[in-house]
């Protein structure tokens, strides 16, 4: 079934945030530090600026906010309520960019113009951005102040500024007992990977509105979350449910970049709105947009690897290190996944899992999809190619032998059950590489430019859990309601439809399982007084986990639909009867089913042992490379991915969210990166942070394995996010295949690659 | 100045700064939405129309440039409820996710298609000048590998 928002889409009848008409709307405009790290003294004014724009700033024509003006608590509450929606007075300032004041005018160009007017006097500290010194102690950024440390290697020496830490650990006691596993080893392989923070680079930039009516705020905007933001807004304005109402325009991408910063767009227009008296709208610039909002945490993984005889893994020993930034945001959640994906999904009966996200004054790192996972893959998947290598094994075929099937057990002691795709996945890429065709490149060659290539290929193999970590789902306890009403059958959930095609899901699986044609069924925006809490639009949750929801609560209505019109001798077809219904009580039939986790799920959060996610997705993935010797250039040939998605509920869907995804992996892997330069970013525009384009990806070849979850909706279970886990390690791999030397840093640059050449092998 | 310009085929006059950028001309005066703003510097192409002919970044273009010239945006590729071949193919390809970035790459694959640039290519070769031709539009959600797929598939369609 094609996408039912795909004619909007392709017409630009699509109305996203700025497209919105908003007569009288004024415009805001956000002042911001021009320092990492402070106290704020003052806030000046400078009144020739604004009388030379012909508006001075007595609030007629400009409208100031300042932390003063906050209603309720000074806060964008998400985990923690660490960050200012604007710093105040003789506060600290945390990061460069941060939201200092607001300014709102008839025109956008007005609004910016006048914020230039306004001029935080910011008394500056030293800053710290290396994630070893903030461990040492240098500056005291989050927590109770602890002594500076000397800091051993890789932050060895220090633990300050740790805003959240996990230990895992698997089939032993102690560090004495672990310490004897590597002892005993035949060998070990000891690794330091680094990955670079990535942009979301979504290509709506985060855009909102807000007004007031009665006393009442109205929102609307581009996220992922409304009720995140409801949230938000009820501390920041001290009202209550009912004083606030979240909507969500249709939104132009979101990829965990929506996830919680439109909660710091929605106070700010908030607050200007209630000040101006009017409605404000909010659209970040694409420079501002890049240097203020959240990035993929930059991360370092330490892995050993201690290997027996025969070649089996005896113990996998990881710490990981992530930069926060300056702020908690959802650091805590992206490491712990982070975390329970660090030992990878192959064999091992011992595993030590230290991670630390650590602060920095750094704009905060945030929701990226893959949400840590991405990090330690590349790290266990360059392990695992050393070890490959060390024993003179086939990439694939090794993987194939230590990888987990159903039957064993995870880094956390989770027995693995059903829709356990290994063996599909592994047969998938075989089969990519079967013939001659298939056949790796050949090593040397030359260019359409007449240079001298090297060629190489790599495979990586690779999981990822499905829907909230541990007991996540059964607190959050998501609802949805599916309802028969006089205009038809309408869904009704919080999920955000930001591309990926929730609502074309949703449209099927009610139809579906109410029996009626897709054309009946309606799925409403979500807006948050309109519909039940399904939880956040993330964590490759929503068809899944809020669709099974769906699903049961068009079954519900059918049942009593049916019921219905038996008592009262009333036939025809499932919509014939709802009309019937809607006629004769004059209401809507409604159903709202919560979330029940599968039975047997268990999950312990003092130990970090059990569930860890109800399922897991499988994939495997193939990457041939190309490398100009002479411009150090990498082209990518060819790249495979096999991917366990359970059941695809809409092909064309998934394989847009695969390859999507997979793009998105290559571009970090080769091309991408936000280059910091005394805690600001020194790319924020689209010219120097770039992000693939046509001429730069390859063509995707998508194979999709069906391995069904007996819980999901139809077998389904996340697809969203595994394709962003793999194919960096996968490239870097063909890297080292090509050149013979270690590719352990993300971006694998031109400049990175010539930086290795005295290393490259002979042949 | 006095703006006069042919927009999807309709006279059309606007009272604007010459220094206004024509991405802002079609979207606050002449309210045609359709064409969006990804970066303001194009690079992401998002606000590609057709200007006698060419695809341009509406973003990079001034008013003071336009006066007498053929504007084709987004609204203007469908006739009526008749979708053009490139925009049905990114429906039924699956071509369009969030849809940002969908307006600029329709009205720039509408202009391949129309104007036959992939005419005669075998398919791979097809392929190869598309992701040439396109590469001024970004898109972050599909891979392109879909939307390659539908302007083929249209270029088929409209010239078999």
């Amino acid at each position: 079934m094609p996408r039912v928002d795909g004619v909007a889409k392709v017409t630009g009848r699509a109305r996203y945030l700025d497209d919105l008409d908003a007569p009288g709307a004024w415009h805001g405009a956000t002042v911001r530090s021009q320092v990492a790290h402070g106290v704020l003294e003052a806030i000046e004014i400078d009144p020739s600026l604004g009388a030379s724009l012909g508006a001075g700033l007595d609030g007629s024509q400009v409208c100031v906010v300042t932390a003063a003006d906050i209603p309720g608590r000074n806060v964008i509450a998400l985990i923690e309520d660490d960050q200012p929606a604007l710093v105040p007075i003789g506060g600290r300032v945390m990061h460069h960019d941060e939201p200092i004041a607001l300014v709102a005018a008839p025109t956008r160009q007005l609004a910016f113009a006048a914020a230039k007017a306004i001029r935080p006097r910011i008394a500056a500290r030293p800053a710290v951005f290396d994630v070893d010194a903030s461990l040492a102690g240098a500056v005291a950024l989050y927590g109770p102040p602890s002594p500076p440390s000397p800091a051993g290697p890789d932050g060895a020496g220090g633990d300050a500024n740790v805003f959240k830490q996990f230990l895992l650990r698997k089939g032993h006691a102690s560090d004495a007992e672990l310490d004897a596993v590597f002892a005993a080893a035949a060998h070990v392989i000891e690794g330091r990977y680094q990955t670079s923070p990535q942009e979301q680079m979504y290509i709506e930039p985060q855009a909102m509105m807000a007004s007031w009516q009665d006393g009442r705020c109205h929102i609307v905007g581009s996220m992922q979350c409304p009720f995140y933001v409801h949230k938000a807004m009820k501390a920041l304005l001290g009202c209550d449910a009912d004083g606030v109402v979240i909507a969500q325009s249709v939104t132009g991408g979101g990829f965990g970049g929506k996830e919680e910063y439109p909660s710091m767009l929605a106070a700010h227009a908030a607050l200007l709105a209630r000040k101006a008296g009017r409605a404000v709208k909010m659209v970040y610039d694409r420079d501002e947009d890049i240097a203020a909002t959240t990035k993929r945490h930059p991360c370092r993984t330490r892995h050993r690897l201690a290997v027996d005889a025969r070649g089996e893994l005896a113990a996998i020993d990881i710490d990981v290190v992530m930069d926060g930034g300056a702020y908690l945001t959802l650091s805590p959640v992206v490491l712990s996944r982070g975390v329970l994906h660090a030992a990878g999904p192959y064999r091992c009966p011992v595993v030590r899992v230290r991670g630390r996200v650590v602060a920095t004054n750094h704009p905060p790192h945030g929701a990226f999809r893959g949400f840590g996972a991405p990090q330690t893959t590349f790290a266990y998947e360059r392990q695992i190619q050393k070890l490959a290598r060390l024993r003179g094994e086939d990439p694939l075929a090794l993987r194939k032998r230590l990888a987990l099937r159903s039957g064993d057990t995870t880094a956390t002691g989770q027995l693995l059950g059903a829709s356990v795709g290994t063996d599909e996945v592994f047969a998938a890429i075989e089969g990519a590489i079967d013939g001659a065709a298939g056949a790796p490149p050949v090593r040397h060659g030359v260019n359409r430019h007449g240079a001298p290539v090297r060629r190489g290929r790599g495979v990586c193999f690779y999981f990822h859990g499905a829907g909230f970590t541990g007991s996540g789902e059964q607190r959050l306890a998501g609802r949805a309601t599916v309802a028969a009403t006089a205009r038809g059958f309408e869904v009704r959930s919080s999920s955000a439809e930001i591309g990926q095609g929730s609502i074309t899901i949703f449209t099927q699986l009610a139809a579906a399982a109410l029996g009626v044609d897709p054309a009946e069924v309606a799925v409403i925006d979500p807006t948050t007084s309109r519909v039940p809490d399904s939880g956040p639009t993330v964590a490759s949750r929503t068809a899944m986990v809020v669709g099974a929801v769906v699903e049961r609560a068009a079954r519900a209505v059918r049942t009593r639909l049916e019921a219905w019109a038996a008592e009262h001798g009333v036939t025809g077809t499932l919509a014939a009867i709802a009309t019937a219904h809607a006629a004769a009580t004059g209401g809507e039939l409604a159903e709202t089913v919560t979330y029940e986790p599968p039975p047997g799920i268990a999950w312990d959060d003092a130990t970090y042992t059990g569930a860890a996610y109800p399922v897991y997705g499988w994939a495997a993935c193939l990457v041939d490379v190309e490398i100009d010797l002479d411009t150090c250039e990498l082209a990518i040939l060819r790249c495979v991915q096999a991917v366990d998605v359970g059941k695809a509920i809409n092909p064309a869907i998934v394989r847009g969210q695969i390859e999507g995804g997979t793009l998105q992996a290559l571009g970090w892997a080769v091309l991408e990166n936000v280059v910091y330069k005394d805690g600001k970013v020194a790319n924020a525009n689209m010219t120097n942070c770039i992000v693939p384009t046509f001429a730069d990806a390859p063509e995707l070849e998508t194979i999709l394995v069906e391995v069904p979850y007996p819980f999901g909706p139809g077998g389904a279970k996340g697809v969203g996010e595994i394709p962003m886990d793999g194919p960096a390690a996968a490239v870097a791999n063909a890297v080292e295949d090509a050149l013979g030397c270690a590719f352990d840093e993300l971006p694998i640059s031109p400049e990175a690659i010539a930086a290795t050449r005295p290393g490259w092998s002979a042949s | 100045m006095k703006l006069a310009l042919e927009v999807n085929g309709e006279p059309r006059t606007v009272e604007v700064s010459p220094w206004k950028r024509l991405l802002d001309v079609l979207r606050d005066d002449l309210r045609l939405t359709g064409t969006k703003e990804g970066c303001g510097e194009g690079e992401c192409g998002a606000c590609t129309v057709e200007l006698d002919g060419e695809a341009v970044n509406s973003c990079l273009v001034a008013a003071g440039q336009c006066d007498g010239r053929r504007v084709t945006t987004v609204e203007g590729l469908a006739r009526g409820d008749v979708l053009h071949a490139v925009q049905r193919q990114l429906v039924a390809c699956g071509g369009a996710q969030c849809g940002i970035c969908t307006p600029g790459i329709a009205v720039c694959a509408a202009h391949v298609v129309d104007r036959g640039l992939i005419a005669g290519c075998d398919d791979a070769a097809a392929r190869a000048r598309v992701r040439e031709l396109l590469a001024g539009n970004i898109c972050r959600c599909t891979g392109y590998q879909l939307i390659v797929d539908a302007v083929i598939a249209a270029a088929r369609e409209v010239a078999p």
